[in-house]
């Protein structure tokens, strides 16, 4: 009896999905080592800080798209709305902060809006996100027809704020993650979220309100696409509407490569923070290769694969 | 609370139509405190839509609910229900699988929240295990989806009978025992009794008549969505109650039981040994014959059925397999149907091969092949392209039971098919099965109730992933069978 009390919880704790919560850590260790072994100089302050600067926008993002894979729904619009967001930011919440701040909650309503439309109408999300991705791009384009503009002080000095010992976009990643992850994992509020992708019909039979929760999912992947935006024109310094492109398709593979599941609310705030920071660290990693920017998109691709597959092998091997 | 009206809840004129299918034909429903309904009827008879509209799921075209005495029909919904003290444990499992076992807890009750919720939730749903399931071995963290479906309608179970807030006056058990192994299915039935006894009312919905007639005080039999009998349990037999629900049980054909009884011979169909098997024994089924897995729920025998599937195509494996195989799955809903495909689709997925006539799938032969297996399965639909889900439960099952016998498989392996099935049904797919059966097929049985054995030529008992007895057909008894099973409990 002794004994049994003893190996259960052991071979509880060593199980499939212990291994695969902690892909998402191991491959961005590797891959740090990896880049530590290339190029030494990598491993300091300011090395780490270079390398990482992008990724608290991505990271955003990536929460972003992660909030509306935990009701089983994808946004193909996030990254022309972190695009729309980096204009609104650079023009009008610079030159007139109450209109952008204005501007900017209004967004966030549409995103809730998409998200209610999306459940009332039982419609793909695929195709409503798809479709508002050019209605951001076309406002984004009226307002900053070409690159310029200047993003607020306020945001700039906060994106370049020097934190003793450990470099800053290390610190804002971690912070982020553990609030999300808090909320979303750790809240009694969270579970009923998370649980809406599990099985809606039972969360219904349970009393609660689908729509609701559709709409508090949407807004907050609205709230942190602006968050993304607002970081990353304190990072350029100014904004373009294609400034952010890349970043659906990162957000996707971010979310994935952390241990989010397309369907069934399985979802993971601090791994989708650890994807997006291995995607972030592919760019330095194979300019330190000598290898073309150009194969970067590539090269992501390929680690998304070998991850997605490891993850499979533990997946086979729990079932045996 | 006292009850002055001496009723829980009365449903009077409930009806309820899906297009052109009526569901509920104008209901009448009282349930008593202290007493535990007994609620029988065929598949389709209706007797989901009717706890659907009891517990707040569904709303009714016509008719009132009144609970405690008081009209609620204008407001109804599960909210309010719930806030009424009613439960329902629903046919098909409402826990988020994503979720723990305690996270689960949360989503039922509102009331829920705050510091230290986890810990609130987990010591309520593992109290309630350890009341109603004695000896369970769920933990709190676990997660739903990595429990085996037994497990999972433990937890769903003892989930409905937790209370915070909301008083619990009601529960509504909707097959509680389907995917159940016989003690813990005892269990529940005896932790129903004591709450009955306790003050509670208790709706038990269940196609083991024998569970119906041993809990119930009461019985409400159904039929084409009314109620065609409502009267105390002690007047009813397992006769009288199948004879009121409209089939006849069938007479055992006597041919069938002589022929029986000894094994065929020649070379066996399948030739297999289980992975955990410690001994030499092995399973083997020869052409024409029907062999029962037996045991315990979940002791090896959907594994075993799945290491012949996965092996039918391989030629030197140690398990051999001599022919084509299907595999007709226990779990509907996530294994079975495709739910966005017709009738008629979900029964020639599996022949889709012989369909094709210049590389396109033959339309008129589908339609043939869908229509004869409509006539053949006796499936109640008006037409086969309506959507699968539009079909009851054991309706469902036939179409699956279709898909397999329509298709080229000598072999078809069942997975415990008649979870939540009702009486009518399953005799009628046991003749299908023995007339296939003497035409060549051989059959692979795994089922929880004993009863179904005695269509099996030949029956191996699984116990912790081995085959613990092998009993020909003319040694069959239930006492055999249950001793072979609980051997080490014993």
């Amino acid at each position: 009896m002794l004994q049994q009390g003893l190996t259960v919880p052991f071979q509880r704790i060593f199980t499939a999905q212990f291994l695969r919560s902690a892909l998402p850590a191991l491959s961005l260790g590797v891959l740090l080592i990896a880049i530590f072994i290339i190029q030494p100089n990598a491993m300091s302050y300011f090395g780490l800080n270079l390398m990482l600067q992008y990724a608290v926008p991505i990271a955003l993002a990536t929460l972003a798209q992660m909030f509306v894979i935990t009701v089983n729904d994808l946004d193909l619009s996030i990254g022309a709305f972190v695009g729309l967001v980096a204009c609104i930011g650079a023009t009008y919440l610079h030159d007139t902060p109450v209109l952008g701040l204005l501007m900017l909650a209004g967004c966030i309503l549409v995103y809730a809006a998409m998200g209610a439309l999306i459940h009332l109408r039982d419609l793909p999300s695929i195709v409503v996100t798809l479709g508002m991705s050019f209605v951001w791009l076309g406002i984004a384009v009226l307002i900053l027809p070409t690159p310029g503009g200047k993003s607020p002080e306020v945001i700039k000095a906060l994106m370049a704020l020097k934190v003793p010992l450990v470099p800053f976009p290390i610190v804002a990643a971690v912070v982020i993650a553990l609030i999300v992850q808090a909320g979303l994992m750790h809240s009694s509020y969270g579970a009923v979220l998370r649980g809406a992708g599990g099985n809606p019909k039972a969360l219904a039979r349970a009393g609660w309100s689908m729509l609701r929760i559709k709409i508090a999912m949407f807004a907050m992947a609205g709230f942190f696409g602006m968050l993304s935006g607002l970081s990353l024109i304190g990072l350029t310094t100014s904004g373009d509407a294609h400034i952010a492109d890349r970043y659906t398709l990162y957000s996707i593979a971010g979310a994935i490569l952390g241990g989010a599941e397309f369907v069934g609310g399985r979802v993971s705030p601090v791994g989708a923070v650890l994807g997006a920071l291995t995607l972030t660290l592919t760019g330095s990693f194979l300019i330190f290769l000598r290898i073309s920017p150009d194969w970067q998109i590539g090269a992501q691709g390929a680690i998304l694969i070998i991850v997605l597959a490891l993850r499979a092998l533990i997946s086979r091997g729990d079932r045996r | 609370m006292t009850d002055t009206t001496g009723e829980i809840v009365n449903l009077a004129g409930v009806a309820k139509s899906y297009g052109a299918v009526r569901a509920l034909a104008g209901v009448d429903l009282l349930v008593r405190p202290r007493e535990c309904l007994g609620l029988v009827g065929h598949n389709g008879a209706g007797k989901s839509t009717l706890m659907g509209a009891l517990a707040g799921t569904l709303v009714p075209d016509r008719g009132s609910i009144a609970v405690g005495g008081v009209n609620l029909s204008d407001q109804y919904s599960v909210v309010v229900a719930h806030h009424h003290g009613i439960r329902c444990v629903f046919q098909e499992l409402s826990l988020c699988p994503n979720l723990t076992v305690a996270e689960n807890a949360r989503i039922f009750h509102r009331n829920l929240k705050g510091l230290g919720w986890k810990k609130r939730a987990a010591k309520l749903i593992e109290d309630k295990l350890d009341e109603v399931f004695p000896g369970h071995d769920i933990l709190a963290g676990d997660i739903v989806g990595d429990l085996p479906i037994g497990r999972r309608q433990m937890v769903e179970i003892a989930r409905a009978f937790t209370v915070t807030d909301a008083p619990l006056r009601l529960v509504i058990l909707d097959e509680p025992t389907s995917s159940l192994d016989a003690v813990t299915a005892e269990q529940l039935l005896g932790f129903v009794r004591r709450e009955v006894q306790n003050g509670l009312s208790v709706i038990l919905i269940s196609h083991m008549l024998g569970e119906v007639l041993g809990a119930s005080s009461r019985i409400v039999v159904m039929k084409d969505g009314g109620v065609v009998a409502a009267r105390a349990a002690g007047e009813f037999t397992r006769d009288s109650l199948v004879a009121a629900m409209g089939t006849v049980a069938a007479e055992k054909s006597e041919q069938q039981v002589s022929a029986a009884g000894f094994r065929k011979s020649g070379t066996a169909m399948i030739d297999a040994r289980p992975a955990a098997q410690m001994d030499d024994r092995r399973l083997i089924a020869h052409k024409g014959e029907i062999v029962g897995l037996a045991g315990l729920a979940g002791h090896g025998q959907t594994r075993m059925l799945l290491q012949i599937f996965a092996n039918a195509k391989k030629r030197y494996t140690e398990t051999k397999v001599a022919a084509p195989v299907a595999l007709i799955a226990g779990d509907r809903q996530s294994d079975g149907i495709f739910p966005l495909w017709s009738i008629a689709e979900n029964i020639t997925v599996g022949s889709l091969g012989r369909l094709v006539k210049h590389l396109l799938i033959d339309r008129n032969a589908a339609r043939d092949m869908a229509e004869s297996w409509h006539q053949r399965m006796r499936i109640k639909t008006p037409d086969m392209n309506h959507n699968i889900l539009s079909l009851s439960g054991g309706n469902q099952q036939k179409a699956l039971f279709a898909r397999a016998l329509g298709s080229d498989a000598e072999i078809v392996l069942m997975d415990d098919p008649m979870r939540g099935v009702d009486v009518g049904t399953k005799l009628e797919v046991y003749e299908q099965v023995k007339a296939e059966a003497r035409g060549g097929r051989t059959f692979l049985w795994y089922t929880t109730e004993i009863e179904e054995l005695s269509n099996c030529d030949h029956v191996y008992v699984f116990r912790n992933g081995q085959i613990v007895d092998d009993i020909p057909r003319a040694e069959l008894t239930e006492d055999r069978v249950l001793r072979a099973s609980f051997h080490e409990a014993a």
